[in-house]
């Protein structure tokens, strides 16, 4: 496995004043399926266009598999791309739609028969070499699409939110679909998408782009449990920021005044500065309990329900806290909004599930 | 509500009357056996039609015309082609400019255009015929043929053409294989447009075939005899009915197939 398949130096775009993507520099191994997570206009799909080739960049250099790919054109690349609107060939059916990229190739007649074949079965669309992308539903234009370029056999996959367009029920399908396929063909994937909950629950890796640059690049769980800014943290799940301070600290815990509610000691990850005001505490709305009698936890609170919605597997709650100036939502699996009388109730945090960051 | 209505078909009624009307009595009259343009009619007659088929002058016109027209048409359509590319796809600087530029030979009055060419024409030393009046008709249409091409362009989706470079093709073979045959409808739309203006063009060609008349030019000559009249009233049906056919198959041809599979133009067939 090479840890270093795809290299990203100091890659930057700009669009005449706007930083498109802003010296961004990172590695992609070999046979991850590796995703670009951001809001619109945070630089993804720039990211990913120019790995395709659709755009030069403006400083820094790209290598796929040891081979500078910088200043190659898209048919010179050993990547193929799946289009966010799947850009299939309205002129050419299924089947000449999927061997159009196989001229170029040098294969035989059978060679591109048995590939157009494999392929067809591996995103199961046989049968269908004869239709026209206007006979096509979007999940098997989608799979059109990923037929097309995975009959090239690329070193990488590119993927350009390809699931946007699709209902809910058929992109879930599809993205347990996706993982399972990438993972029995082992090929590189990298796919964009603004997505987060997509993006956590398909990927090995995860890059959150804002503003051009890389937030954090991490696997899903850190993303979610350790976020590294206050934009990953508001950007992946949801969550509580609480009005914080750092006063001491002593290396590996610090301690920190929330709200009104006191002076807590918490672990600092992220080495933050020591009597500071320029800092904020998050809490996830499920890393709290909610409940009728007080608990034994390091943190817990007199709290009022204003509001409750239920989602199904979870109930959400909105609650006013004594002490935080601001309504605080916490979601629990345990209640529906009749358990509760006058809707007094206490909420639980523990110290390890509060993070401290830095505001900016 | 119904009345207003009514006051809306009668207007219209009233337009295409207006509009077409005179033009039905030109087949009504070729058929006329008599040499004058007057009711009551004389009785039917398809001689003039014969009449026409005789004329070796008018064959040489026609000729002439078909030549003027194919050239006019396939430069003007080619120009055409690369313009509205260049409009429908790129924002560079400079294009508002161009596009008037391009634009321009629609608005000017066609007199002033025939006299600029004419003048430099001559000027440069060269004989009048149908090299300048292709010269003056390729401007004359480059504007239309675009107008048809950038509307076929614009809903063009491009991401076809980086999905072909992405599968391995070069820009031609883009061209070629995505581009073109996506383009195609409008541009024989852009090409039978063209063809039909530069074939009833009038102005241009009276002011630079010299010798060689095109078939406005000749009809023209031989209105101011009398006796000639009738054959160029069945020679004007026959144009008007070319021409509609050709008009009605540019319009249906620049709709089809619109971000729509070539199955679908099949179908329609």
């Amino acid at each position: 496995m090479n840890n270093s398949f795809i290299q990203i130096n100091n890659i930057s775009k700009h669009f005449k004043e706007v930083k498109a993507v802003d010296d961004v520099s990172f590695e992609i191994k070999e046979g991850e399926f590796f995703s670009l997570l951001g809001p619109s206009g945070c630089g993804k799909t720039t990211l990913l266009r120019l790995l395709a080739g659709f755009e030069y960049p403006t400083y820094g250099n790209l290598l796929i598999d040891g081979t500078d790919i910088t200043a190659l054109p898209p048919d010179k690349r050993p990547t193929n791309m799946v289009f966010q609107n799947y850009a299939i060939f309205p002129h050419l059916n299924v089947e000449k739609n999927i061997q159009f990229g196989l001229r170029k190739l040098d294969l035989s007649n059978d060679e591109i028969g048995n590939r157009v074949k494999d392929v067809l079965t591996l995103v199961k669309l046989e049968g269908y070499e004869e239709r026209f992308s206007n006979q096509l539903s979007g999940g098997q234009r989608q799979r059109v699409a990923l037929a097309r370029a995975l009959v090239r056999q690329p070193k990488v996959l590119l993927l350009d939110e390809p699931l946007g367009a699709l209902d809910k029920k058929l992109r879930d399908e599809m993205q347990l679909e996706l993982r399972t396929l990438q993972k029995n063909i082992g090929i590189t994937f990298v796919f964009v998408t603004h997505d987060q909950q997509e993006a956590i629950s398909m990927s090995d890796r995860v890059a959150v782009m804002n503003d051009g640059k890389i937030q954090q690049l991490s696997a899903p769980n850190e993303l979610y449990k350790n976020p590294k800014n206050i934009f990953v943290s508001d950007f992946i799940g949801e969550t509580n920021f609480l009005k914080a301070e750092t006063k001491s600290s002593d290396g590996e815990f610090i301690n920190v005044s929330i709200e009104e509610l006191g002076e807590f000691k918490i672990k600092n990850n992220l080495n933050i500065a020591a009597n500071s005001s320029n800092v904020v505490c998050s809490v996830r709305p499920e890393s709290m309990m909610i409940s009728k009698v007080k608990s034994d936890w390091d943190i817990c609170l007199d709290a009022k329900i204003r509001q409750t919605s239920y989602l199904g597997e979870m109930t959400r709650f909105y609650v006013e806290v004594q002490g935080i100036d601001k309504t605080i939502t916490v979601s629990s699996q345990h209640f529906d909004n009749q358990s509760f009388e006058n809707n007094e109730c206490f909420i639980s945090i523990s110290l390890e599930d509060i993070s401290l960051l830095n505001k900016k | 509500m119904n009345e207003k209505n009514n006051t809306l078909l009668i207007y219209t009624l009233l337009y295409f009357g207006f509009l077409y009307v005179p033009v039905l009595f030109l087949p009504i009259f070729s058929f006329n056996d008599a040499n004058y343009m007057s009711f009551p009619l004389a009785g039917f007659t398809t001689e003039h039609y014969e009449e026409m088929w005789s004329k070796r002058n008018l064959h040489k016109a026609l000729w002439a015309s078909i030549k003027v027209g194919v050239v006019a048409s396939v430069i003007s359509t080619t120009i055409a082609l690369f313009a509205a590319k260049a409009f429908a796809r790129y924002k560079f600087r400079g294009e508002k400019i161009s596009y008037g530029g391009i634009m321009m030979p629609f608005l000017i009055p066609e007199i002033i255009l025939a006299v600029a060419i004419l003048i430099i024409w001559i000027n440069l030393g060269f004989k009048l015929g149908l090299v300048p009046v292709t010269i003056g008709h390729t401007l004359f249409c480059t504007p239309f043929a675009m107008l048809i091409l950038i509307a076929r362009i614009e809903g063009f989706d491009f991401s076809l053409e980086e999905a072909s470079r992405d599968l391995g093709e070069n820009a031609w073979g883009t061209f070629f294989r995505v581009s073109f045959p996506l383009y195609l409808p409008g541009i024989v739309a852009a090409l039978l447009l063209s063809f039909i203006i530069s074939f009833d063009e009038f102005i241009l060609a009276f002011f630079l075939t010299g010798s060689d008349a095109t078939l406005p030019m000749y009809m023209w000559g031989q209105m101011r005899f009398v006796q000639k009249l009738p054959h160029v009233l069945a020679l004007g049906a026959v144009i008007i009915v070319f021409t509609t056919f050709i008009v009605l198959l540019a319009f249906w041809l620049r709709n089809v197939g619109q971000g729509k599979g070539k199955k679908d133009i099949a179908v329609k067939l």
